[in-house]
Formats: C-alpha cells, structure tokens, sequence
C-alpha cells in the first residue's frame, strides 16, 4: 500500500511539471503582460509614463525575459525556496494572497462534494429500486433541470427567489452579524445559511451526474448472474442491494471523484463571482484578467495539485471498495 | 393464413436488418428521444429562418422602448372583434418613483404576415423583406419585450439560436474527430505514442477549465470580424471537450485491437489505416454518436458561461449566451424578468439532446 502511494506521489512529479508548463503557456498567450495592462489603467487616471519608466518597471518584475525563462526562474524559487513569486495587483508575496483564502475555498469545495454524494447516491438508489415510479421522474427532472440551467443563472434565480421569501438574498458566505463580530459557535448556523445557495448551484449538476451513473449501475447490476443466484439462495433483498450491487455500482462514481474535484473548481469560479463568496474562484478570475500571472498560475498549480490528489484517493478508495484491484501488486 | 405469412415477414424483416435499420427502429420507439427529434428538428428549422421568424433584424434597436414589457397581442377593440392587434405604446413616468413606465394608448395597429421588412438573405441566398409577421406602419410589436437599448428580445432570441445552435453542433464534431483521431492512435499503436498522447490529455484534464477558457478567449484578437470570433470560441470548446472521447475510443480500441478478426485482417495484408477505418471504427460508432449528442448540451451550456464572463460573442451579433448575460444581476431579474425567456430555449435544447442522447443509447445497445 504505501509502497503503492509513494511510487503513484513519484509519477505525479513529472505530470505537476507538464501542467505547470502548460499553465505558464496559457497564461502568457494573451498580448501583452501586468505592465501593460497597469500602464494603461494608470494612463487612463492621467499618469505620464516614458518608454524608460515602462522599461524599468518590466526589468523590476522580471518581465523583460521570454516567458520560458521567466518560467524557468518561477520554478527554480518554487522548488528551493518555496517562494511562488509575487502578486503584483496586491503587492505582496502570491501565498501570503492564497493563504487568505485557500481553506475557505477548501470548506466550500469540501462540503459541495460531502454533499453531491451524501444526497446523490441514496437518490441514485431510490430511483433504481423504483424505476418509472412517480419519485423516479420527480428526481431524474430535477436532475436535468439543474443540468440544463447555467450556473451562473440558478444563483441569481435562488438568491431572487431566497430575497422574495426572506428579505435576505443570501449574498456572501458570512452574515452582517459574523463580518462585524466575527465568526462564533452561535452563528455558526448563519455560515451554514449561506451555504446552501452555493452547495446548490455549483453541486447540482455534479449531482445529477451521479444520480444518473447510480441508477444506471444498479439497474445492470440488478439483472446480473450473480445476483440472480444471491436471490435464489435466498439471500435478503436489503443485502443483495447494499452488499452486492450497490458496492459495483460505486465504482464509476468513485473514479469519477478527481473530475467531480475539477468541476466543482469550474463552476465555483463563476458561482462565486455572482454570488460574491470569498473563496478563490474571483481572485483567480480578476488574476487572469489583469494578467497577474503568477498568483493566477499558483492558483491553477494548487487546483491541478488537489486534483491530482483527488485521483489518488479515488484510487485507493477502488481499491478498498473493489478486491479484485490490487494496487500494491499492480504497484510493484 | 395470411396474417402469419405477415407476421413471418416481419420477423425475416428483423433477421436480415442492418444494425443501423435495427437502430433506427428501437430510436423512434423511444418515446421522449421521438419528441426531442420533433423539438430539435423544429428548433433547427426555425434557426435556418430565423431572418424571416423575427420581426425585426440584428442591428435594429428604437431607444424610445428600451426595457419595454412584452406587447400584448388583443383580438377585441371596445368590444368589437379586430383579429390580431397591438395598442401603441405611451411613455410616462411613474409618479412616486419616476421610474419610465409603459402604458397601452388606443391606437390599434394590426398584426399583419408576410409584411415588408429590412432586407436579408434567406438561406444566404436569396434577397428579400418578407417577414413572418410585423405590425402596421407606425406601430411595434415586442413579443417578449425589449432589452436595455430597446431592441426586440424576440427577434434576437431567433436570431440568436443560429450561433447558439451551430456553435455545439461544430464544436461536437471537431471534437469527435479530434477524439476518434487521438484516440484510435493512442489505443491502436500502444507504446511511447500512447504515453505522449495519455500525458496531454491528462494535463488537460487536470486544467478547471473555466480558466482555459478565460486564458485562450484572452488570447483572441480584439478587432476581428464576429464570423472569426465564433470559430475561435468553437474551437476553444472542442479543444477542451475531446479528451473524454479519445479516452472511451482508446479503450475501445485497446479491447478491439486484440480480436481474431484483426490479427486475421493483418495476415491478410489489410493496411492499419484500413484495419482501423472499416474494422474497428464501426463497431462503436454508435456508441460514439451517443457520447457527441450527450456533449452538445454540455457546450450550450460553455457557451452561455463564456458570455457570461464576456468571453464569448461580441456585439450586435447576439447569441442565447449573450441574451441571458444580461440578467446577471438580481435587479434585472426582479424588474425585467422577460429577459429570462432565453433561459426556456436553453433548458429546451439542452434537455431535447440530452434525451435524444438517452434514446440513443438505448438504441446502440444491442443487449437491450
């Protein structure tokens, strides 16, 4: 097992390389740089700049190389000094800027993903144990209805509809009350309040997803030999359904976590611009856009990383879940 | 006698069908996939006739109605039976608020068909100002209301689907190709290709692709002519999408690869060109399809995210995406909640493709 692990952290290595590469690639084609873009705003404001000022600010940040160098440097200080450069709309170090509110967006990405699965699975279920009843269209309509409406769309129609019933569209993940006496035990519930736009925008379509993979396993799992033998045997129903089908149809789901990981990335960037949450998703948005390319290839570097991650668990958690994978073998 | 002769026909019928006959059939017996046929069908047509479906054309716009709600359509006139009718339309201001507000006068303008319009070219081809319907001179019909600078949300929406359909619909296909391509490669040939292959498309789906967008929409020109735009947002979708496919088309063909019939095709001196083409391809095309219908709706969708972060088309050329970016904010929606009927078109295609993607499936197994 461990064996397995290291040697999986060992081949990640290179792959971490490539995406950084290719980040550093994309984030640079856009014409011009943070210079650029600056110069621009501050010649808007009525700022004078000569060609020698604009010369000196590019050799200052590092920007008068070609951005396979600038890359190179980037690296090299990530790897020796665990510096990831410098943001230059914050004018602070790039981590000192993610640390604000890297776990923020790890609670939010976290409780999405508990709860795509904690809901979507025993609905999956249902569904399957209940084909064409009545609970079945119910939920696979609402499954489509969140698949067929744009994020963005659904968090202005809940807050709207949330404004209408309480007064309070529920913009922010902190109430008036945590933002002016901090956050404490009793309104924690508020926090919670908060949540549940979000948890429902950028975790439905994920939901819905796994509803469908679910209902769709069991359903094949269902009509399979093995099955059919259980139940001659006389094995429980509840059995047959929570032993044996149900732990073969987790599989799709389970390898499908890493990309779940990378969609509730997506779709939190635009929820989070409209409904104003505090998480990453804006920072990196207004990154891209003014060219602020390292905080904007850290915070792509840190998704792909957690990504990466997110495969690994997934794959263990196969393991566990299916004995005909054996990693350690497979591993070796 | 002569019912079982039929009947013995008929299961002959079923014995000699080629897969694809077989296909078809248990596609139109689908019942939600046959009304998504109807629906997509019907959307697409309306699209190639957008021009003369809407009223009014792209560049039109009247600030004298800007935020106009939707014109009532009337058929009675002081009790008199008029046939189709719209009142003209005052401007005044509300009292308490001094907000601009929109009342019916009593000038009755007739809802008229094939009335001369602005001149276009239907299908591109040939030269007219017929339109479905308009209003007699002097009067203005906005059957879902007007946008912030007064231009009809009706005619746009129409106008709109020619971009919001055929962007997935290219977008699909370059993928599918790109997919099959990569994907057959990486599957037929194995060793170090696969390995290069495996690795891009790992990177890439490692990437959140909100960003990818954000950085190769950036990426674009500013000052190019709206026809180049939409190649390179479909592009841009397709370039992110095909890496789902070529994993599916690089197991398949890791599976098929192995089979009796291609060794024996090898033996037989057949090219891996033609071993891949007219060996391997067709027995999982159809599952294939099934995966290119299931993406479209997911590219409607980006299409719409793109606009909303004003990555996508540019104006006056509008698109579904760009419509709803306008109810972006909680005030739109509360004061001019007609601006969410593009929504309905979109919930409409995306789910009529993914049923139809559904039915399709159903149809390509042959277990079933």
């Amino acid at each position: 097992m461990w064996k397995y692990i290291s040697k999986r952290l060992l081949i990640a290595i290179p792959t971490i390389i490539l995406i950084s590469f290719a980040i550093f690639f994309i984030i640079q084609l856009p014409e011009g740089d943070y210079i650029s873009s600056y110069i621009s705003r501050m010649t808007s404001e009525g700022e004078r700049f000569t060609e020698a000022d604009i010369q000196a600010l590019r050799a200052q940040y590092g920007l008068d190389k070609p951005w396979y160098a600038q890359y190179f440097v980037w690296m090299v200080n990530i790897v020796t000094k665990g510096d990831f450069g410098y943001s230059f709309a914050y004018s602070r170090p790039v981590w000192s800027v993610i640390m604000d509110r890297l776990p923020l967006t790890i609670i939010v990405s976290l409780t999405i993903m508990i709860f795509t699965y904690a809901v979507s699975i025993p609905i999956g279920i249902y569904s399957a144990l209940h084909q064409y009843s009545v609970g079945d269209y119910i939920f696979t309509a609402i499954g489509f209805l969140g698949m067929a409406i744009p994020n963005f769309l659904l968090a202005i129609i809940l807050m709207y509809t949330s404004f209408k019933w309480t007064g309070d569209p529920l913009i922010g993940l902190f109430s008036t009350d945590m933002l002016q006496n901090g956050i404490h035990f009793y309104n924690i519930g508020e926090f919670l309040k908060h949540m549940i736009i979000p948890t429902i925008v950028i975790g439905t379509s994920g939901t819905c997803k796994v509803i469908r993979t679910v209902r769709a396993q069991m359903l094949d799992e269902s009509v399979k030999q093995y099955t059919l033998t259980a139940r001659a045997k006389g094995v429980s129903e509840r059995v047959i359904t929570y032993k044996y089908c149900l732990r073969a149809a987790l599989n799709p789901v389970v390898s499908g976590l890493a990309s779940s990981l990378s969609s509730i990335f997506s779709g939190s960037t635009i929820s989070a611009i409209v409904m104003n949450l505090a998480i990453q998703g804006p920072v990196l948005y207004d990154a891209l856009k003014v060219q602020d390319m390292y905080l904007a290839g850290t915070i792509l570097l840190v998704q792909a990383i957690l990504i990466i991650i997110g495969t690994l668990i997934s794959d263990i958690v196969l393991a566990a879940l299916d004995p005909r994978i054996r990693l350690a073998e497979r591993g070796a | 006698m002569a019912l079982f002769k039929k009947k013995e026909k008929n299961n002959e019928d079923y014995y000699l069908a080629s897969q694809w006959t077989l296909m078809g059939r248990k596609l139109v017996k689908h019942r939600l996939a046959r009304i998504s046929m109807f629906i997509l069908g019907f959307l697409y047509i309306s699209a190639l006739f957008a021009n003369f479906i809407a009223p009014y054309n792209l560049t039109a716009y009247d600030s004298k109605y800007m935020n106009l709600q939707p014109t009532k359509v009337h058929m009675f006139h002081e009790g008199n039976f008029e046939g189709p009718f719209v009142y003209g339309i005052d401007v005044e201001r509300d009292a308490k608020t001094k907000q601009k507000i929109y009342v019916e006068n009593d000038e009755v303008y007739k809802v008229q068909f094939f009335v001369k319009g602005s001149e276009y070219k239907l299908l591109g081809l040939f030269k007219t100002d017929r339109h479905l319907f308009g209003v007699e001179e002097g009067g203005k019909i906005f059957l879902f209301g007007a946008d912030s600078m007064g231009r009809d949300l009706f005619s746009r929406m129409f106008l709109g689907s020619q971009i919001s359909l055929t962007i997935p619909f290219v977008g699909a296909s370059i993928s599918f190709i790109l997919g099959l391509l990569l994907g057959g490669i990486s599957g037929y040939f194995g060793g170090m290709v696969d390995n290069v292959i495996q690795r891009v498309i790992e990177v890439l789906s490692s990437l959140p692709t909100i960003p990818l967008w954000m950085a190769l929409s950036a990426a674009i020109p500013a000052n190019i002519s709206v026809v180049k735009v939409y190649l390179y947002i479909t592009i841009i979708l397709s370039f992110i999408s095909w890496t789902g496919l070529a994993r599916v088309v690089r197991g398949k063909f890791i599976s098929l690869r192995n089979e009796d019939f291609v060794m024996a095709a090898k033996l037989a001196g057949v090219t891996d060109f033609k071993i891949i083409l007219k060996h391997l391809v067709p027995g999982f095309l159809g599952y294939l399809i099934v995966n290119v219908t299931l993406e479209i709706p997911s590219m409607i969708i980006g299409e719409t995210s793109m606009s909303f972060l004003g990555l996508g088309i540019r104006s006056p050329a509008t698109s579904w995406g760009v419509l709803l970016e306008e109810t972006k904010t909680i005030t739109s929606i509360a004061t001019y909640p007609w601006r969410l009927i593009p929504l309905f078109a979109v919930i409409l295609t995306v789910l009529a493709f993914n049923f139809l993607g559904d039915g399709l499936r159903d149809a390509a197994d042959p277990y079933k």
